[in-house]
């Protein structure tokens, strides 16, 4: 029972940063209506933004956010402007392939740079840790935690209380309405980009401390981002965040109660039960548009 | 009518130079590095062609047919290995075996995977692959694990080693084709066509969607997973993240948008153009993943710069060039002197 209740604990921590991953993923889906498959690989981008600022001049990871979330918010605008804008018929379609291939490009640039050894970041509140009742948790899960918290209430901030929140709300709810009452769509989608991108910085640092990582360990990061999304409900950032936790609780239960090799098992268990029952997912509204 | 069965003559004329050149290939290409380099652009045909079935003619982008592919490998293998099959060419009498038991496993996910549409489905499809691959490594008693399944090493060498890979690569890529090409013709490629157009309205009019959208899954995954079992035992080891690889998985799908989603020969030159291409990038730059950003530089190129495929944007640079000169000052003359002009008026 014990070993159960420090797995949900583990999972709520750990959960933290998947939903900061996640709430910028669905983000970008929904202002631009595309799946950014490319957001394991800005992940691991930043991760190995922060990783070489560690390296070369021993920056502490979480202070060196301080210029990777703007120099990533930079890349995503960028991105957005000459691979994602340009696209107009079966824009779904060809977003995804389109993300793809920029995941692919981070994955090469990375490899040449870095090599596919297996690293992570590192930082005194990596390995020290304190005890509450009887389990030791990690400072590195509570910082993490913390400052996913912290990112995830400032999106919210921006998102509900900001003149600019309220066009990318319009925006995410139609499109052809919001640029009718005025709100420059292309602007908010290039800046939603950026904002997205900027959070999976932020995610790659905490991901980065608590998991060893290589170029190549987007395509698993994705597949868990991608299925937190859908549970929670495609473009919904509450949903997001919720289905990050429970998926990451659930998963961290299974390990303790089946085995560590079916926990990864079970997170798709639960997508598919979720698409038989739910298909919309748990917040989501039915998506009717045609690929 | 003489013209339209002019164009008909030509058409297969052109398709069974295009199948002799393929068939006679290894007869005058023999050294192995080029029968290779075959063998791949033979298995991306056929993947193409499968894929499209599903992804060009109902609209719907499965991002995950790896999954079908490594599947077919590996029911291949542990059919291999369990029945005690000896190789040589026996085992390819168990590639349709391993079709019909992806067909299976497409049924199961299928059904959950289309009660999704657009963007959702696509992301199921990613999520499908995953899982496959996990169920890979984790079921080790039937599949190996992570350390891998191994095949019997076919008993041929030299020069000839290749050949009869080809041929089975062949062989399901005309298949592929021929079953392309009648669904293309069928009452039931035109409802899936019309699926792709507007699911909602399709649905109005009595197409039964949901059991087309799925025979048509099942079709396209039943395919890919035959070429995955024929790619199984001409590579002779498998491992999870190597059968069931998210590249191999893109790549078919860029071929068939290189060469014009939902056309029946798109497929075929898509992948006889980045194929070759993507091999000769693997060769160059051998271990170093600075191949991957040379591939991701060509899709993107392909994407922004061609994005309905070279097939549906050629066809109209045709139909354009035509119509101008039907209706240009010196049409009369022009209609008169070119045999085609007319039927050069063509739905895009």
């Amino acid at each position: 029972m014990t070993l159960v209740l420090e797995a949900v604990i583990f999972g709520i921590l750990t959960g933290g940063v998947y939903a900061l991953m996640a709430s910028g993923l669905t983000l970008i889906f929904g202002v631009m209506r595309i799946i950014n498959v490319g957001h394991g690989a800005l992940v691991i981008l930043g991760a190995y933004l922060s990783f070489a600022l560690f390296k070369s001049a021993h920056i502490d990871p979480f202070l060196s956010l301080v210029a990777t979330m703007p120099a990533m918010f930079l890349i995503g605008v960028v991105l957005q402007v000459v691979f994602v804008r340009p696209l107009k018929d079966n824009r779904e379609a060809l977003s995804v392939l389109v993300t793809y291939a920029l995941a692919l490009g981070i994955e090469g640039l990375l490899g040449f740079i870095f090599s596919n050894n297996l690293v992570q970041l590192n930082a005194w509140y990596e390995t020290s840790s304190f005890a509450v009742f009887d389990f030791h948790i990690a400072y590195v899960y509570v910082f993490g935690f913390g400052l996913c918290l912290a990112i995830l209430a400032a999106m919210f901030v921006i998102l509900y209380r900001t003149d600019f929140g309220a066009a990318i709300r319009a925006t995410m709810l139609n499109r052809t309405a919001a640029q009718l009452i005025g709100v420059n769509v292309d602007r908010v989608s290039a800046l939603a980009f950026g904002i997205g991108v900027s959070t999976a910085a932020a995610g790659g640092v905490v991901f980065g401390l608590t998991n060893a990582f290589n170029p190549g360990s987007h395509y698993d990061l994705i597949s868990r981002l991608l299925t937190i999304i859908v549970l929670g409900g495609l473009g919904s950032l509450r949903g997001a965040v919720i289905g990050a936790v429970l998926m990451l609780i659930v998963e961290d239960v299974a390990a303790v109660v089946i085995s560590p090799v079916w926990a990864n098992f079970v997170f798709f268990v639960i997508l598919v039960v979720v698409l038989v029952v739910r298909p919309q997912g748990l917040y989501g509204i039915r998506v009717r548009e045609r690929i | 009518m003489t013209r339209l069965r002019r164009k008909d003559a030509a058409k297969a004329i052109a398709m069974v130079a295009v199948v002799g050149f393929a068939l006679l290939v290894p007869v005058f290409a023999t050294d192995p590095a080029t029968t290779n380099i075959a063998v791949f652009t033979a298995m991306y045909v056929g993947l193409a062609t499968s894929w499209n079935i599903m992804g060009g003619y109902t609209g719907y982008i499965s991002l995950g047919h790896a999954a079908f592919f490594g599947f077919g490998a590996y029911a291949l293998g542990v059919m291999l290995a369990h029945l005690g099959i000896p190789s040589g060419f026996e085992p390819f009498l168990f590639v349709p075996v391993a079709g019909i038991l992806t067909a299976l496993l497409a049924v199961g996910i299928g059904w959950v995977a289309l009660r999704t549409r657009a963007a959702t489905f696509v992301i199921v499809t990613i999520a499908m692959m995953f899982m496959i691959q996990l169920l890979a490594e984790n079921l080790s008693g039937l599949t190996g694990g992570g350390a891998g399944l191994s095949f019997p090493v076919p008993p041929w060498s030299g020069d000839f080693y290749n050949t009869p890979f080809y041929y089975a690569m062949v062989v399901i890529a005309l298949l592929a084709l021929g079953v392309s090409w009648l669904i293309r013709r069928s009452k039931f490629g035109l409802g899936l066509l019309a699926i792709r157009d507007d699911e909602d309205k399709a649905l109005a009019v009595g197409v039964p969607a949901r059991a087309y959208k799925l025979t048509a899954f099942i079709i396209s995954a039943a395919l890919v997973g035959m070429i995955g079992a024929v790619y199984g035992y001409y590579v002779t080891y498998i491992y999870p993240q190597f059968a069931i690889d998210p590249l191999i998985g893109i790549s078919m799908v860029l071929m068939v948008f290189l060469g014009g989603l939902g056309t029946l020969w798109g497929p075929v030159l898509g992948a006889v153009i980045l194929e070759p291409a993507q091999l000769s990038f693997a060769y160059t730059f051998g271990a170093s993943k600075l191949y991957l950003v040379f591939y991701a530089a060509v899709f993107l190129l392909v994407i922004l710069l061609l994005p309905r495929g070279i097939i549906p944007s050629f066809m109209d640079l045709v139909a354009r060039v035509r119509r101008r000169r039907a209706v240009g000052p010196s049409a009369p003359a022009a209609t008169a002197s070119d045999p085609h002009a007319v039927a050069g008026i063509q739905s895009p």
